[in-house]
Order: structure tokens, then C-alpha cells, then sequence
């Protein structure tokens, strides 16, 4: 068991200590755009600053399990997804939409009671998701288009979608910019400290669903066999169509509720323009998780974690908050460029269990499966 | 002419024509240059994915070279100041576009390492240049501006003589196309040479045999590492110039992201036009007009029956057409495109796959 788990978290491990040199070298490198002069210890004083504003406070901790719950939500929305060899870049789509949806149906019950409008907003918002996710899951199964190509341009679609939605039908009364109302009564409670809301605990109800729907229910081991043998899995029997269609329209729920849950705990409201990097850093949390949903967990911490250290960095090491996104940008590719890592610390012994990520990206013109 | 345009459904036909023969003017213009960096996006994808390697890092590449065309340009300028030649080329507005496009092969590079040599997961691949080109832009954008950098110049577009662009129809677009800019003029020659090549000349067979069919090219003795890994960095200055034309031909300001989602509506136009460079400059010139539609209702709504149907219309329909489009072109619903059949697949050599 303990080999097992050290050959699963070794490599990202170790991916996320190269990552933090790689960036350690570029602050140095940047240093004189920063300071006006070379420093080494840039890195430290940064590095410091956002480990002390992501854990040094309680209001710092609860940032970032706050940052962490659309991770942790939309990283299930990928990972599922690449447990069935399906590579889902349309958690950003579903994620918006979801928002949208969940925004609507909240606007439309604020006078009812939270404990009617909650729930209802929450369901709106997975049932966005779904439908976006089912999309290209339904093309993928009837068609054979690519997923990866079909959510790309989704993505897009929806942003036009809540752009047209917020500057029209849905624009507030007394608003300066396109922007909806405020939620009221489907606003989610506060639990922990400033503002951490209830959705944070719905992350972490999900993860535990999502381990036993992959790994104890039937469906789940369909979808981890046709993932990893699509042949062997039409053999025994099952559906691949059917299961493609189900598990697109169940990483949608996932993101749809990550969108929900970010507007109806931490924004209060749609703008027009509403952008959001969630549904592309669920892409690396679900990669640095190795697609497993209590990887995906720790993947998101980590990242809410940066963010929300970020701002405490950059208001004493004087760095972009950018960063960030450079950070885990590496951290991803150190992660996919394995052999370098397992190089450069002579790590030997098996190759992590990647199997359900071979299938991913299978030529995007081919035929109907 | 305007009895004509009561005739049911047709009138209405009628009536976008004579619209769009009315906007020309006003609209080409904004079409063209919209579509340049969509183009040229194309072409970086097309040479990647007809040998087989799929590119989704288009956007991040143009990003990269965005900044870096901009930000060499404006510290040339800073360190030697020269006036305008031709074009409006100074020696920093050339050390820009060398930068820009040695950036994004250099990224190109990174993408062809990861996908050919590690054989990693090419879409994985291509999301960490997309987050990588997000992330170090805007960082160090941020950190370059703090110091007020100077404006590292424009190009300009090339000047015809007033009796060609006086002739009726002709003249305007002739005007529309190629008095533009050098980037843009670059990009009208990839084009066409590009479709000469890929098949009238050997490098296009090769191409074309390694996007297909990897195995059987490498028994005829085609390299299909080699071929890839030239395809992917030379695709690379295709990118480089569309991140450029964005920074130092169509404006002379870089900001945070500021490509926008152009890089994936290559990625789209390349699709949609049949993974062909002339298909693609058509797609591209379609899904800019219907931006360019976008705009020329907001500014002049037609007039009429189609007036009303057109403004009843939200404005945010013709933004998504590109993407609708595509996603029906490759559901294949009205006229199917197919990839060629070993795009995304990483090669391994027989001999080492036992």
C-alpha cells in the first residue's frame, strides 16, 4: 500500500519542487524589473509571503478553501472525464453556464426562503452544467466529433450566451454596468470565519461521491473500463455510447455546481462579462491529481492555496500575482515531461498508474465510436 | 430595386445584399484586419496538424510573441532611434518581429519536444503553453510597464496610387487586401504558396503522408520524427507573426491577454476550412465578417423588413457563429471535415515500440 501511494504522489511530488525552482530562477531573472536590482533572496521573501497569507491567518486559511471549491468541483468535472478517456476542456463552458442558471433560478425565488431558493439554485446550476457537458458528449457518441474541439468552441458559446443574457433579459433595474440583480435568499450561509461558505462543504461532500461513483458502482467501473479498453468494454457488453454521453453530462453537473456555488457563495451576482480561469486551472488540478478525486482534492488546495497567497505576495515581495498561473504551468509540465523529473532525482521503480489518461487525445476527425 | 424586396424570403436575400454591397466600404477593412492574425493562426495550426501533431497552444504561442515582438520593439526603440523606412520599418519595429517570431518558435519547440520526443498527451501539452503564455505575459507585463516603457512603433500599410483604387469594385477591394500592412501582405503569400506546396511539392506529400499515415512514411524512408519537428517549429513563425501583427502592425500596445480567444478561432477556421491553408483563409475571412457584422449593425442597422429581423437578432449571435459553425462542420451535419487520421497520435519508431 505504502509503495503504492508513494509511486502515485512521488512524481507530482517532486514536479511541484522543480516547479518552485523554475520559479525561484525566474523572480531572481526578473529581479531588477522588481527591486531595481539583482536579489537572490526575491524568491524567499516571496515564497514566504504567500505561504504566510495562504496558512499564517485563520481569514488566509478559509481563503483558501474558498479558492479551493470551484478547483476541487470543476477538477472533478476533468478528472471523470479522463477516467472514461475523455478529455473535458468544456468545464470552463459548463462552469459558466452553470453560473448563469443558478443566477436565474436565484433571482427568480429571492423572495422565497433560503431553504427553498438554495436548493433550487443549486439544482439550476448543476442542470446548466449537465446540459452543457451533454452536448459533446452527445456529438462525441453520435457523431464522433472530438470532444476537446466541441467544448473549446462551447466554451465561447457560453460566454456569449451570459453576455447576451445579462445585457438583456436578465440586466438588473438600478445597475450602471450589465449586471444582474443581487442574490438574496439563495445566497450561501456563511460558515467559517469572513467568507467561507457552505459550498466549501459541498466540495467536500463531493469527493467522497465521486470515489464511490468511479470506484465502488457499477457505472463507475464502466467508465474506467471503457476508458482504459474501449474495445474490451463494448465486448463485455456495455454501452460506450450511452456511457460517453452519461459521463460528459456528469462532469457538467460537477462544473455547473462549482459555477453555482462561486456566485451564490463568493460573487452575489452576474456581470455580462463574467470571466473566470476555474475551468482551465481544473484542467492542471485534475492532472496533478492523476484524475483521482482525493488526488484532485489535495491538487486544489494546493492551488487555492497560491491564490490565495498570491495577493499577500505581491503586496510584500512586489510580484505579479500572475505568477501564479506561471507556477502551475510548470508544475504541469514538469508533471507531463515525467522522465525529466524521474532524471533529474533518480527516481526509479514503476511509472504511475497513467492509464486512463492514455486514451485522452485520440485523433479529433475519427470516425463515430 | 427596392419593389423587389417584398417578394417574400427572397427580398429579404435582396435586401442583405444590397446591405452588405452598401457596407463594404465602411466593413472590409475592419474583415480583413480582423482575419489576419486568424489566418495566420490557422497556418501555424495547419503546419502542425497535417503532420500529425495537434495544436490547441496556438493561442498561448500568439500571446508569447504579442509581448515579446512589443516589448523588444520598445526597448529597441529606446536604444536607437531611427525614423521610418518603408513600411514604417525601423530598425526596432524589425528587431520586434524577429524577437516575436523567435519566441514562438521557441515555444514551438517546448510543444514539438513534449508531443513528439516525450510522446506526452499533445492537448495536454498544448494547455500548459496556454497557461504558461497567460501566466508570464501578464506577469511580466505588469513588471515592464511599472517603468514606462516607450512606444516601440507601428507598421504601416502599403500606399496605392489613387488610379488604382479609384477603379469601381475593383479598386476597393483591391484596397481592402492588399493595402495593408507587411504582416498582413505575408500572410495573402503564406497562404497561397502554402496550398502550392502542400500539393504540388514534395515536402507537402511527406506532409501529408506523415499526418496520415506515420508507419507507412517511415518505410518509404521518410523521417516522421524529423519531418514533425520541423512542421511544429516552423509552424511556430506563423504564430509568431499573428502575435506580432497584434502588437506592432494592427496596434503598438500590449496588454494581458489581450489575444482573446483568436488562437482558438484559428484553431476553428482551420477546421472548418478542411485543415487546407485556402480553406482556412476563407474561413477566417467568414468568421471575421461575422464579427464585422456585429459591429456594422451596431454602428448602421439596415433599414426595412430585414432591419427589423436583423436588430431582433441578438448582437452576441454573430460572435458565436464561428464557434456554432465549426462545431456543426465537425459534427458533420452540413458537410463533414475530417482530420487527417494520425493528428494526435504520437509516433514511435517500430523498432523501440517492442
Amino acid at each position: 500500500m505504502i509503495s503504492r501511494i508513494r509511486a502515485v504522489v512521488l512524481v507530482p511530488a517532486l514536479a511541484i519542487v522543480l516547479a518552485l525552482v523554475t520559479g525561484a530562477i525566474l523572480m531572481i531573472a526578473t529581479s531588477p524589473l522588481v527591486t531595481g536590482e539583482l536579489s537572490l533572496i526575491l524568491p524567499l521573501q516571496a515564497y514566504l509571503a504567500m505561504l504566510s497569507g495562504a496558512f499564517g491567518s485563520f481569514d488566509g486559511l478559509v481563503r483558501t478553501l474558498v479558492n479551493a471549491t470551484p478547483l476541487v468541483l470543476a477538477g472533478l468535472a476533468v478528472g471523470i472525464g479522463f477516467k472514461a478517456g475523455l478529455f473535458n476542456i468544456g468545464a470552463q463552458g459548463q462552469f459558466i453556464v452553470g453560473a448563469l442558471l443558478s443566477t436565474a433560478v436565484a433571482l427568480g425565488v429571492n423572495d422565497a426562503p433560503p431553504l427553498v431558493g438554495i436548493p433550487m439554485a443549486l439544482l439550476a446550476g448543476m442542470v446548466g452544467g449537465l446540459v452543457w457537458g451533454f452536448i459533446p458528449g452527445f456529438l462525441k457518441a453520435y457523431t464522433g466529433a472530438h470532444e476537446v474541439v466541441t467544448t473549446i468552441m462551447l466554451n465561447y458559446v457560453a460566454l456569449a450566451v451570459i453576455s447576451w443574457a445579462v445585457s438583456g433579459p436578465m440586466r438588473g433595474a438600478n445597475v450602471t454596468f450589465a449586471r444582474t440583480d443581487d442574490i438574496l435568499s439563495a445566497s450561501l450561509p456563511i460558515l467559517l470565519g469572513r467568507d467561507g461558505h457552505l459550498g466549501i462543504l459541498l466540495a467536500a461532500v463531493a469527493v467522497p461521491i465521486a470515489a464511490w461513483l468511479l470506484y465502488r458502482s457499477t457505472v463507475g467501473f464502466e467508465i474506467r473500463t471503457t476508458g482504459a479498453n474501449p474495445e474490451a468494454a463494448r465486448y463485455a457488453g456495455m454501452r460506450p455510447k450511452n456511457l460517453i454521453v452519461f459521463t460528459m453530462s456528469l462532469c457538467g453537473l460537477f462544473a455547473g455546481l462549482a459555477g453555482a456555488t462561486e456566485i451564490l457563495g463568493e460573487v452575489g451576482y452576474m456581470t455580462a462579462s463574467y470571466s473566470t480561469g476555474v475551468g482551465f486551472d481544473a484542467i492542471a488540478v485534475a492532472l496533478l491529481g492523476r484524475a483521482h478525486p482525493v488526488g484532485i482534492l489535495f491538487a486544489a488546495l494546493l492551488f487555492g492555496a497560491m491564490q490565495a497567497g498570491a495577493g499577500n505576495m505581491q503586496i510584500l515581495a512586489g510580484l505579479p500575482v500572475q505568477m501564479v498561473d506561471v507556477l502551475q504551468a510548470v508544475i504541469l509540465l514538469f508533471l507531463t515531461a515525467e522522465i525529466v523529473v524521474r532524471r533529474i532525482f533518480r527516481v526509479r521503480g514503476q511509472t504511475a498508474e497513467m492509464v486512463e489518461m492514455a486514451s485522452v487525445s485520440r485523433s479529433y476527425g475519427g470516425g463515430a465510436t | 430595386m427596392e419593389g423587389l424586396y417584398d417578394i417574400p424570403v427572397i427580398g429579404l436575400v435582396i435586401q442583405f445584399v444590397a446591405y452588405l454591397v452598401a457596407q463594404f466600404p465602411l466593413v472590409a477593412p475592419i474583415i480583413v484586419a480582423a482575419a489576419v492574425p486568424i489566418v495566420l493562426g490557422a497556418l501555424c495550426g495547419f503546419m502542425n496538424e497535417r503532420s500529425g501533431v495537434v495544436n490547441i497552444g496556438i493561442e498561448g504561442m500568439m500571446l508569447i510573441a504579442a509581448f515579446t515582438a512589443w516589448w523588444a520593439a520598445s526597448l529597441t526603440a529606446q536604444a536607437i532611434p531611427a525614423s521610418p523606412g518603408p513600411f514604417g520599418i525601423t530598425p526596432a519595429l524589425f528587431v520586434g518581429l524577429a524577437v516575436g517570431i523567435l519566441a514562438a518558435c521557441l515555444t514551438s519547440l517546448l510543444h514539438a519536444w513534449l508531443s513528439i520526443s516525450l510522446r506526452a498527451d499533445q492537448i495536454i501539452s498544448g494547455t500548459i503553453i496556454n497557461v504558461f503564455a497567460f501566466g508570464i505575459t501578464g506577469y511580466l507585463n505588469i513588471l515592464v510597464s511599472q517603468n514606462a516603457p516607450r512606444a516601440g512603433g507601428q507598421l504601416s500599410r502599403l500606399l496605392l496610387p489613387g488610379s488604382i483604387t479609384e477603379i469601381p469594385v475593383i479598386g476597393l477591394i483591391v484596397k481592402a487586401f492588399i493595402s495593408v500592412g507587411p504582416i498582413a501582405l505575408t500572410m495573402l503569400i503564406s497562404v497561397v504558396v502554402l496550398q502550392y506546396l502542400l500539393y504540388r511539392s514534395r515536402w507537402g506529400l511527406r506532409t501529408r503522408a506523415v499526418g496520415e499515415h506515420p508507419r507507412a512514411s517511415e518505410t518509404v524512408g521518410i523521417d516522421v520524427i524529423r519531418l514533425r519537428y520541423r512542421n511544429v517549429i516552423l509552424g511556430g513563425i506563423f504564430a509568431g507573426l499573428a502575435g506580432a501583427y497584434l502588437t506592432i502592425e494592427f496596434g503598438n500596445a500590449f496588454q494581458s491577454g489581450m489575444t482573446n480567444g483568436r488562437g482558438f478561432i484559428a484553431l476553428a477556421a482551420l477546421i472548418f476550412g478542411r485543415w487546407t491553408p485556402l480553406g482556412s483563409f476563407g474561413a477566417a475571412l467568414l468568421f471575421a465578417a461575422s464579427v464585422g457584422l456585429e459591429r456594422s449593425i451596431n454602428i448602421s442597422p439596415p433599414t426595412g423588413t430585414l432591419g427589423d429581423l436583423m436588430t431582433s437578432v441578438p448582437s452576441q449571435f454573430y460572435g458565436a457563429l464561428p464557434y456554432i459553425i465549426t462545431i456543426v462542420v465537425l459534427a458533420g451535419v452540413v458537410g463533414r471535415s475530417v482530420a487527417p487520421a494520425a493528428d494526435g497520435i504520437p509516433y514511435q519508431r517500430e523498432s523501440k515500440a517492442a
